[in-house]
């Protein structure tokens, strides 16, 4: 069982918990991720863990409630125990010093993406961060991007905060030469970052979340074509080359479940909404 | 002891076992086969010939003392023959149920030359359920030795080394990556056929001779090999963790929706229990026309549990021919009596799907069967010009799995062959010392009874290197 040591709002249905698992704290590193299953009958959903703490013995995971899992997840209170974490999964990032960084989170990903910007600062890179949300409420970890970044942007899809959309990166990509780009956020949004860098032939490294199962090279549920051949978001990622991977074949497969999805989600609110997990 | 009395008549004839009727169990998750009554189990146990020399021994590859264990049953004593086989096999009733007893054990049965050998694996599965409803001993053990070890993965191979490595009285540690003990026997082999209660009470049983479980470890992503020997205190690993990545056809279409790999579906709806959805949270979704790719004992147990899912016809697509069927024949004979149909000598060339990225057709094309390949079955060739279209809504891909890739790139030194497989001795011995592996991750993918064998040889082979190393 693993016991949530902190929670926190970081945004309306965005939460983070401080979690005790002082294995998983002990080996993960940055753009690896985590299965966590809320109870016996849950389901197993990956998280990208957003932060370790090896003498506290915790890691940091933050989501968004979307789903039955992620609602549920929302209701359970510090010093409550999830079910069972596994981790850390997937490959780690290539953390080096590649000179100009950009960095470009979008919506609950943010989170990871701190995680990013600092072994990337900490390796000696100087840290371009732009970071995005919905609407400007959905925005967190400003100031913690701030702090850490050498240039921060903010952007919005309502224009509510900072640029609306992300038609500006153009801009700051032509002004600026880098040397490397990370996209971590909605498919949508890194397809559309991989294919704004593309022209300027800065490699764009994206992290790829599809849906997952075990989440360790068993189901091949998570398969994405990239660069025409068939990988396994769970083994060979989750970090993948934006300039090669079929977007739009992963945004098909990201819907599959969808109207199963929704209706979990449903009726598990019109039973009441509890946190039990089924037990 | 010489007999005065003139020999009984040969039974031909194996007592039938009752199994649920193909029109019901077609539609339910229940167990197909329901097991002997007692005097059923006597009645069979009975046309044992008790042969001086059994034979029968020879194919069991975990050694069970059978002859005996069916001595003990014929005179009723139920409860010593459960404890003659749990001397050589700790999961008697998964055993009884999924071994192929057909292709070891009984296909050397004396009997089998005249009519039908004796039914050894039902007269198994009878005594351990019987043990199992009453209550379970609890098991003898070695005096400790103060020796640990980790073994790497809780499904036949690792659960067989655990049991064996206590009895000797080792500390074990299983180390599994999956949040439920069992390996394949929980998330591959399904409920019908195997249902899970058995496989937690036989885990539960193991657990009794203080067998630790940390279920949720991967190894390699948390501790690697190398550190649970050097800094966790372990004298030996052993390593069993199966089959792992999922092969797919590399033809068009295939990433569409509704096309599932046998590992993905089973798991859904084994480990998940996405047949009990939504009550349980992960999903599966089934079509009316279900094709499976295949003929091993993964698409028939895929193919069954697409029908007991809802599915209006489930049509296996094999590419060779009925003779070349890799699957038990018990199985195929099981799946026909439900109303799955078998297509032979074709294979997908690609699939179409429509605007929203789920599966509509699949187009194939017919094979005939040319000369042997390296496995000594013959090849399937493509015929020109023969291809034809399929409707199809689901299509559940089973034709075989790749190793598992993480312990092999998170252990130095670990020798693999070119196909990912870890090499080993004849004992279990790897190219590290202290580190054993055995079952599908050695071999391939094969049964659970050889991943046993494997496990309970290494097993022995790591008592001896412990007790040797001071």
């Amino acid at each position: 069982m693993y016991k949530i040591i902190a929670k926190k709002e970081l945004a309306p249905k965005i939460k983070l918990f401080e979690v005790y698992a002082p294995e998983i704290a002990e080996k993960a590193k940055p753009g690896q991720f985590v299965i966590l299953i809320v109870g016996e009958k849950g389901e197993r959903i990956p998280l990208n863990i957003a932060g370790y703490d090896q003498k506290k013995g915790t890691i940091t995971l933050v989501f968004d409630e979307v789903g039955k899992t992620t609602k549920q997840l929302g209701l359970f209170k510090e010093r409550e125990c999830i079910g069972n974490i596994t981790g850390p999964l997937g490959n780690p990032s290539e953390i080096k010093k590649f000179g100009k960084v950009l960095c470009v989170a979008g919506g609950v990903m943010i989170a990871p993406m701190l995680l990013q910007v600092q072994a990337l600062r900490d390796a000696g890179n100087v840290v371009t961060t732009v970071i995005g949300a919905r609407i400007r409420d959905l925005l967190f970890f400003e100031e913690e991007m701030k702090a850490l970044s050498n240039k921060l942007y903010v952007a919005t899809d309502d224009g509510s905060k900072g640029y609306k959309g992300l038609g500006f990166l153009k801009e700051i990509i032509g002004k600026e030469k880098f040397d490397r780009c990370i996209a971590m956020g909605p498919v949508i949004m890194m397809k559309n970052v991989s294919e704004v860098t593309k022209p300027f032939g800065i490699a764009t490294v994206v992290t790829l979340m599809p849906i997952m199962v075990d989440g360790m090279g068993m189901c091949g549920v998570c398969r994405v074509t990239v660069g025409g051949k068939m990988k396994f978001a769970c083994v060979d990622g989750p970090e993948f080359d934006g300039h090669s991977v079929d977007f739009d074949e992963l945004i098909k497969r990201q819907m599959l479940f969808l109207p199963e999805e929704r209706l979990s989600s449903l009726l598990w609110e019109r039973l009441g909404g509890c946190s039990c997990g089924g037990k | 002891m010489a007999e005065s009395k003139p020999k009984p008549k040969v039974q031909k004839e194996v007592v039938p076992m009752p199994k649920q009727k193909p029109e019901v169990r077609r539609r339910n998750f229940n167990e197909v086969a329901l097991g002997y009554a007692e005097e059923q189990a006597i009645a069979e146990a009975n046309r044992c010939l008790q042969c001086p020399k059994p034979q029968c021994v020879q194919g069991c590859p975990v050694e069970i003392d059978i002859a005996v264990f069916i001595r003990l049953i014929r005179e009723g004593k139920f409860d010593e023959a459960v404890k003659k086989i749990k001397e050589k096999n700790s999961l008697p009733a998964i055993c009884g149920r999924v071994c192929p007893q057909e292709e070891q054990c009984q296909k050397l049965c004396v009997l089998g030359k005249v009519g039908d050998p004796v039914s050894i694996g039902r007269l198994e599965r009878f005594v351990a359920d019987w043990e199992r409803e009453r209550s379970i001993a609890i098991p003898e053990k070695a005096l400790s030795t103060g020796k640990k070890v980790a073994i790497i993965g809780a499904g036949p191979a690792g659960l067989t080394a655990a049991a064996d490595l206590a009895k000797l009285g080792h500390e074990v540690v299983i180390f599994e990556a999956l949040h439920l003990p069992g390996g394949v026997l929980v998330y591959g082999i399904p409920e019908f056929r195997l249902p899970k209660s058995i496989v937690q009470a036989e885990v539960d049983y193991i657990k009794k001779f203080g067998v630790k479980l940390r279920p949720g470890y991967l190894v390699g992503r948390i501790y690697t090999i190398p550190e649970l020997l050097k800094k966790e205190g372990f004298g030996a690993v052993f390593v069993g963790t199966g089959a792992g990545l999922p092969q797919f056809m590399s033809v068009p279409g295939e990433n569409l929706g509704g096309i599932y790999s046998a590992n993905e579906f089973l798991i859904r709806v084994n480990l998940m229990k996405a047949y009990a959805f939504p009550e349980y949270d992960t999903p599966i979704r089934i079509g009316r026309h279900v094709v499976v790719i295949g003929g091993g004992n993964v698409a028939m147990d895929s193919a069954r549990s697409a029908l007991r899912l809802g599915a209006e016809e489930v049509c296996i697509v094999y590419r060779r021919s009925r003779e070349e069927l890799p699957a038990r024949k018990e199985e195929i004979e099981n799946a026909e009596e439900e109303g799955i149909v078998c297509k032979f000598l074709a294979a997908p060339v690609r699939f179409v799907g429509d605007e929203k990225g789920w599966v509509r057709q699949m187009e194939c094309i017919c094979m005939e069967l040319g000369a042997p390949d390296e496995s000594g079955r013959r090849r399937p060739v493509p015929v020109k010009g023969s291809e034809f279209v399929m409707d199809v809504d689901t299509v559940i891909v089973a034709i075989g799995r790749t190793p598992n890739p993480i312990i092999q790139r998170t252990t130095e030194g670990l020798e693999v062959t070119r196909w990912g497989t870890i090499v080993t001795d004849e004992n279990g011995r790897t190219s590290l010392e202290g580190v054993y592996a055995g079952g599908d991750i050695v071999t391939g993918e094969a049964t659970v009874i050889s991943a046993m064998g494997a496990g309970k040889k290494a097993a022995r082979a790591i008592h001896e290197y412990l007790m040797k190393k001071q």
